[in-house]
């Protein structure tokens, strides 16, 4: 890590300018991925730099603009938690920053580092493809339906910034994670769920965090059996370290019927 | 690059890559800070930066420039424990004293909230610190006994 040049910009201008410019660099937000695989020396090709993005202004904060919410890319989970619009507008992607590690990677762990680091297991990925969110980049805006293309590979180009992430105001969704313990676990499964439009999103359980669209299309025509069918064949899982693909496909039902029976209550 | 270590400035010359974790222990000899896994898990690393507890093994030390860190060296005052960490040794809440450090460091925000803390409070609290010796009861009947 010695070798590893830091670069810390002080407006965006110059945070896209650097990145554009300096070969091997990875942008550097609030760690919790990145500085333990600089650590471990397992990222390939391995960073000659890191542009740390943490401190930037405009990549932080919670505001209203238009009819949704947009979320700075380095705002920190513990901001999302404290934000009283995030809490007003988007509880489920309260509910799942609160599940992320403890308080120590609240205070740390990004929206924009969740996205670029694309784990099949990142918590809040699934939140964000059931509210049909838009990712903000230095350049334009990206779909989250079009945002993961495989295995940690998104649609971001080399030199493209995650700048922020918009969130539609209107959506009723709600959230379950399973994982060992509560607190400091990552995923066996997570899911995130919208009853209109349809959304049924679900984590740790592919190489991508997913849709379940045959789950999506039995919800729409209100058929809640079918959705709990259709999921199980929807999903990927395979056997891992934290599950195996069995457990995954059985407690994947169990969660998306129980949250479904929530909205049913409601 | 400059940053503020338990009140007293320092400063600091080498890559702004490594981790503060290291850069406290081998080149501040602040070695009360201890290093468990290494990946952001366990919590041992735990130290203040701007008052927010946040793990060491994950921060690059170029991203403190500016801030105020606090370790558990600056916990006490002056050769006084603080009431915390004289709880810790009235209740037994160390035993190989790995976690300690860390546990005092998330312990001491959560003391500084404006409301009364539960049990469970500090069990959330204190869940990104992992102990493999006590049992975590006296941990928070320590913390507990803070309370004003």
């Amino acid at each position: 890590m010695q070798d590893v040049t830091y670069l810390r910009p002080e407006t965006i201008q110059d945070a896209v300018q650097l990145y554009r410019t300096t070969p091997g660099c990875r942008p550097l937000a609030g760690g919790t991925d990145l500085m333990v695989m600089l650590h471990a020396g397992t990222l390939r090709p391995q960073p000659r730099a890191v542009l740390d993005v943490w401190s930037l202004r405009e990549l932080k904060g919670v505001r209203r603009v238009g009819d949704a919410l947009e979320i700075g890319a380095a705002e920190s989970y513990t901001g999302i938690i404290r934000s009283a619009d995030a809490n007003r507008y988007v509880p489920a992607l309260v509910a799942a920053a609160r599940t992320i590690g403890a308080a120590q990677i609240q205070n740390r762990g990004t929206l924009g580092g969740n996205l670029a680091n694309a784990s099949p297991a990142g918590d809040t990925l699934p939140v964000l493809l059931a509210y049909d969110a838009v990712v903000v980049t230095d350049r334009r805006t990206i779909r989250i339906d079009n945002f993961f293309l495989g295995y940690r590979k998104t649609a971001l180009q080399a030199d493209e910034l995650i700048t922020a992430v918009r969130v539609p105001l209107d959506r009723d969704v709600v959230f379950r994670k399973v994982g060992t313990r509560a607190a400091q676990a990552i995923s066996k499964i997570v899911m995130a769920v919208c009853r209109a439009p349809a959304r049924v999103a679900v984590g740790s359980v592919a190489e991508v965090p997913m849709r379940a669209g045959g789950a999506e299309r039995a919800l729409a025509e209100g058929d809640v059996a079918g959705a709990v069918g259709a999921v199980a064949a929807d999903i990927r899982p395979i056997d891992d370290v934290r599950s195996t693909a069995d457990y995954r496909r059985a407690v994947t039902q169990n969660v998306l019927r129980e949250l479904l029976d929530a909205f049913t209550r409601e | 690059m400059r940053f503020t270590l338990n009140g007293r400035s320092v400063t600091y010359e080498a890559s702004g890559a490594r981790r503060l974790l290291d850069v406290l222990r081998e080149d501040l000899g602040a070695t009360g800070t201890k290093e468990g896994c290494g990946e952001g898990e366990c919590g041992a690393c735990s130290v203040l930066i701007n008052g927010e507890v946040v793990d060491s093994c994950l921060v690059a030390v170029g991203q403190v420039e500016g801030c105020e860190v606090v370790t558990v060296e600056g916990l006490a005052e002056g050769t006084e424990l603080s009431a915390l960490q004289q709880a810790f040794i009235n209740y037994g809440a160390a035993q190989c004293g790995i976690c300690t450090p860390g546990m005092l460091l998330a312990a001491h925000v959560l003391l500084q909230r404006p409301d009364r803390l539960s049990a469970d409070d500090v069990r959330e609290g204190l869940a990104g610190n992992l102990c493999r010796c006590t049992g975590y009861t006296k941990i928070i009947e320590a913390v507990l006994s803070c309370r004003t």
